[in-house]
C-alpha cells in the first residue's frame, strides 16, 4: 500500500488518518445513542487522540542532528503550512478567541487581524531569508549574522522570555481541558497535559513535532467547524454560516438594544460574589466604537500582534524545515490559509452561540427568562458548579437580564455544544480539538526554547566539541526541564489564558523584530547595534509593562498603550537604539556584508552547513 | 549595477508594494471603522465584515501573489534554486 519514501506517501497517510478520525467520531455517536455516558465519551476522545499523537511521536524518533532540529529540511509546502497552523493556533485561538469576540465584539476582533496580517511580514521580510541562511534556531541567525556569543545569548534570552510566557498559558489550557474531560483536578490535569506534550516531542524533536502537528491540525479544524455548521443548519440560520449570518448579526444588534448593554459597576459585581474572571456581555457585537482613541486602540493592538507574529521564534523556525527558499515562501501562504479557515469561523461561532443564549425565540435562549427556570437547565448547573458561570439578580426581579449572566470567556467554545443542545459527542470532539490546539503550540514553544538552549547556549557557547549523542541528550533533558517548569507555573494559575499570550508577542517584538529584519535588510547593522537594541528594547518594554500593569504599579496608560500593547514602546526603543549605535560603530566587515548578499538570493548553498 | 543589485532592487520594490497593500487592509480600513460600518456587505456591517473575513482573505491572497511574483523575479535574474543547492 505504501510504496516509496515516507514523504511521497504523506497525502495518503494523512488522508487515511482523517478518515479514521471521522470513523471514530461516528462510532462515538453510535455509542452515545446506545447509552454510553457523557463522561466516558469525553475520556475516549481525549485519550484516543493523545495516543495517536504519541504513536506518531514515537515513530518519528531520530538520532540525527538535522532531523532533530529542522526535520531534515524535507517537509513539503502544504504540510508545513498545516503544521505551522497547528503550531500557531493555540489554546487561546481555539478556546478563548470566540469567547473573546463573544464578550468584546468588534473591539476584540483586532486580534483576528493582528494574528493573521503578521504573516505578510513573515513572508516578505523574513522566512525566505532565514531559510536561505540555513540556521537551526532563531538565535543561530542572530549569532552568525552579527557574530559573537553576546548577540547570540541576548537573542536566547528574548526567545526564552517570550516563549516561556506563552507556554505556561498553553499548559494551563491543556490542564483545563484535561481536567474537565477526564474529570480530574486542574493541578493534576496540568501534569497530564505536560506528559502528553512531551510524548510528542521527546524522541524526535522537530521531526516528531512536525508530524504530530499536522495530525493535530486535522483534529482541531474538524472539531472547530463541525459545531458551527451543525448549529447554523439546525436552527435554519444558513447552510454556509460564513456567508449567511448577516441577519443574525443584525438580530444580535436588535437584542442588544432590547435588553440594553449595561456595564456593571465593579462594586456591584464584587458584592454579588461573582467569581473572578467571569464576565457579562457589555459591548456591542458588530458596532464600532466612535472616536480616534477607539480606532487607535484597535490599530495599536493590531500592530503589536502583527509585529509580534513576525518575531516569535517557534513560528519562524517552522520555515527552516522546508526543502527550499521557494517552498518557505509558499509555505507561509499555506499556513495563513489553514489559519484563516479557523479564524474566519471564530466570529461566526461567537455570533451563533451568543444568539443561542440571547434570542428568547429560540428554545435555548436564557436571557429574559425567569431565573428559577434557568437554574434548572443542566448545562447551566454544571458550569455554575465549577464556578465558570454565575447568575446575579441585581435588580431582584427574578428575571435574567443580559448584565446578570456571567460566564468565563474561555468556556464559551467548550460550552457551546451543550448550550445549543448538540449531542455530547460534539462536546467530546471539541475537547479533543482544544487539547490538540494547546498541545501543538506548547510543543512548538517548548522545542523552541530547548533548541535555543541546547544548540545556542550549550553547543555553540559552552561545549563546541560535544558529539551528536551528547547534544541530543542535552536537548531532550532540557525539553523535560522546561516543560516541568512551565507546568509548575501553570499549576499556580497566575494570569488568565489571554493576558499572558498577548505579552509573549510584546516581549518578542520588543527584543527580536528589528534585529531580525535589519539583519537581512540593512547591511550597515552592526553587532553592537543589535546587542544594544535587544537589551534596551526588552528592558524598556518590560519596564513599561511593570509601570502600567494594574497588578504591578498600575499607572495610567500613556496614549492608550496599556499592558497588552507594551511592545510598541519596546520595539520603538529597540529600533532607535539599534540604528544609532550601528551608525556610531564601524560598519560590518566585508565577510559579513558578503554573507548578507548571499542571503538575499535564493540560489546557492545555505550560509550555515547542513550539519552544524 | 550588477545582476545581484538589480535583483535586490526589484525584490525591495515588491516588498514595499506588498507591505503597502498589507497596510491598507490591516490598518487604513480600520481607521475608518465607524464610518465603514454604515455600509453593508453580504448583509454584514462592512467594518465588521472586513474584520471577520475581508482583510484575512485579502492577506491570504496577498501572500500567494507575493510568492509568485518573487519567484518570477528570481527567475528573471537567474537566481532560482536548483536541485541539490542545499
Amino acid at each position: 500500500m505504501f510504496k516509496g519514501k515516507f514523504i511521497d506517501n504523506l497525502p495518503k497517510i494523512y488522508g487515511l488518518y482523517t478518515g479514521g478520525f471521522l470513523v471514530f467520531i461516528i462510532l462515538m455517536a453510535i455509542a452515545e445513542q446506545a447509552g454510553m455516558d457523557a463522561k466516558t465519551i469525553g475520556i475516549l476522545f481525549v485519550a484516543f487522540t493523545v495516543c495517536i499523537y504519541a504513536i506518531i511521536g514515537y515513530l518519528s524518533r531520530t538520532v540525527q542532528v538535522d532531523a532533530y532540529y529542522v526535520a531534515g529540511r524535507q517537509v513539503p509546502t502544504v504540510f508545513n503550512g498545516m503544521a505551522t497552523a497547528a503550531d500557531w493556533m493555540s489554546g487561546a485561538s481555539f478556546v478563548a478567541m470566540a469567547g473573546g469576540i463573544y464578550f468584546g465584539g468588534y473591539t476584540y476582533m483586532a486580534f483576528l487581524i493582528g494574528w493573521t496580517g503578521g504573516y505578510v511580514l513573515v513572508s516578505s521580510l523574513l522566512a525566505p531569508y532565514l531559510r536561505k541562511f540555513g540556521c537551526y534556531t532563531v538565535p543561530d541567525f542572530i549569532g552568525t549574522r552579527y557574530g559573537g556569543n553576546v548577540a547570540r545569548f541576548c537573542a536566547v534570552v528574548v526567545l526564552s522570555l517570550a516563549s516561556f510566557t506563552y507556554v505556561t498559558a498553553q499548559i494551563n489550557a491543556t490542564g483545563t481541558i484535561a481536567s474537565r474531560a477526564l474529570g480530574i483536578p486542574f493541578e493534576l490535569g496540568v501534569w497530564v497535559g505536560l506528559v502528553s506534550i512531551l510524548l510528542c516531542s521527546m524522541l524526535g524533536g522537530m521531526r516528531a513535532v512536525t508530524w504530530t502537528q499536522v495530525a493535530q491540525y486535522i483534529v482541531l479544524i474538524i472539531a472547530y467547524l463541525i459545531p458551527i455548521f451543525w448549529m447554523s443548519n439546525k436552527n435554519g440560520m444558513g447552510f454556509f454560516p460564513h456567508f449567511m449570518l448577516g441577519e443574525e448579526v443584525a438580530r444580535l444588534g436588535e437584542l442588544e438594544a432590547q435588553f440594553g448593554l449595561v456595564k456593571n459597576a465593579a462594586a456591584d459585581v464584587k458584592a454579588a460574589g461573582v467569581p473572578g474572571g467571569l464576565k457579562s456581555i457589555a459591548l456591542p457585537h458588530a458596532g464600532v466604537p466612535d472616536g480616534a482613541m477607539a480606532a487607535w486602540k484597535f490599530i495599536s493592538l493590531v500592530i503589536c500582534m502583527m509585529v509580534g507574529t513576525a518575531s516569535l521564534p517557534h513560528i519562524l523556525m517552522r520555515y527552516f524545515t522546508t526543502p527550499s527558499v521557494k517552498a518557505a515562501r509558499k509555505s507561509v501562504a499555506w499556513s495563513l490559509f489553514f489559519i484563516a479557515l479557523l479564524y474566519t469561523s471564530a466570529p461566526m461561532l461567537a455570533t451563533l452561540s451568543k444568539l443561542q443564549l440571547m434570542d428568547p425565540n429560540l428554545a435555548t435562549g436564557i436571557i429574559g427568562k425567569p431565573i428559577a427556570d434557568v437554574m434548572q437547565i443542566e448545562w447551566v448547573n454544571s458550569w455554575m458548579n465549577v464556578k465558570q458561570a454565575f447568575i446575579a439578580d441585581f435588580n431582584g426581579d427574578g428575571v435574567l437580564q443580559l448584565n446578570e449572566w456571567f460566564m468565563r470567556g474561555d468556556v464559551v467554545v467548550l460550552a457551546t455544544p451543550e448550550v445549543a443542545g448538540l449531542p455530547y459527542v460534539i462536546s467530546g470532539l471539541v475537547a479533543a480539538g482544544g487539547m490538540a490546539a494547546a498541545m501543538s503550540t506548547a510543543d512548538g514553544l517548548i522545542l523552541a526554547i530547548a533548541n535555543a538552549l541546547s544548540h545556542d547556549v550549550y553547543y555553540k557557547i559552552i561545549d563546541p566539541k560535544a558529539d551528536v549523542r551528547k547534544r541530543l541528550l542535552v536537548a531532550r533533558a532540557l525539553l523535560v526541564v522546561i516543560g516541568a517548569a512551565g507546568a509548575y507555573i501553570a499549576s499556580m494559575r497566575i494570569t488568565s489564558i489571554l493576558g499572558a499570550v498577548a505579552w509573549a508577542f510584546d516581549f518578542a517584538m520588543s527584543g527580536l523584530f528589528f534585529p531580525l529584519i535589519l539583519g537581512v535588510w540593512w547591511k550597515r547593522a552592526t553587532r553592537q547595534g543589535a546587542i544594544a537594541g535587544m537589551i534596551t528594547g526588552l528592558a524598556s518594554g518590560t519596564a513599561y509593562l511593570i509601570y502600567v500593569y494594574p497588578k504591578f504599579m498600575g499607572n495610567p496608560a500613556w496614549l492608550g498603550i496599556d499592558h497588552l500593547r507594551f511592545g510598541i514602546i519596546g520595539a520603538s526603543v529597540c529600533l532607535v537604539v539599534m540604528v544609532v549605535v550601528s551608525l556610531m560603530t564601524p560598519e560590518p566587515d566585508s565577510a559579513t556584508q558578503k554573507m548578507v548578499d548571499e542571503v538575499r538570493i535564493p540560489s546557492g548553498k545555505t550560509i550555515l552547513g547542513k550539519q552544524h | 549595477m550588477s545582476n545581484k543589485e538589480k535583483h535586490w532592487e526589484k525584490t525591495k520594490g515588491l516588498m514595499i508594494l506588498t507591505l503597502a497593500i498589507w497596510f491598507f487592509f490591516g490598518y487604513v480600513v480600520f481607521m475608518f471603522g465607524s464610518s465603514l460600518n454604515t455600509a453593508s456587505f453580504l448583509g454584514y456591517p462592512l467594518a465588521y465584515y472586513m474584520c471577520a473575513q475581508g482583510s484575512i482573505v485579502a492577506f491570504v491572497i496577498l501572500i500567494f501573489w507575493f510568492a509568485n511574483r518573487q519567484e518570477k523575479i528570481d527567475e528573471e535574474f537567474g537566481f532560482t534554486e536548483r536541485e541539490g543547492d542545499d
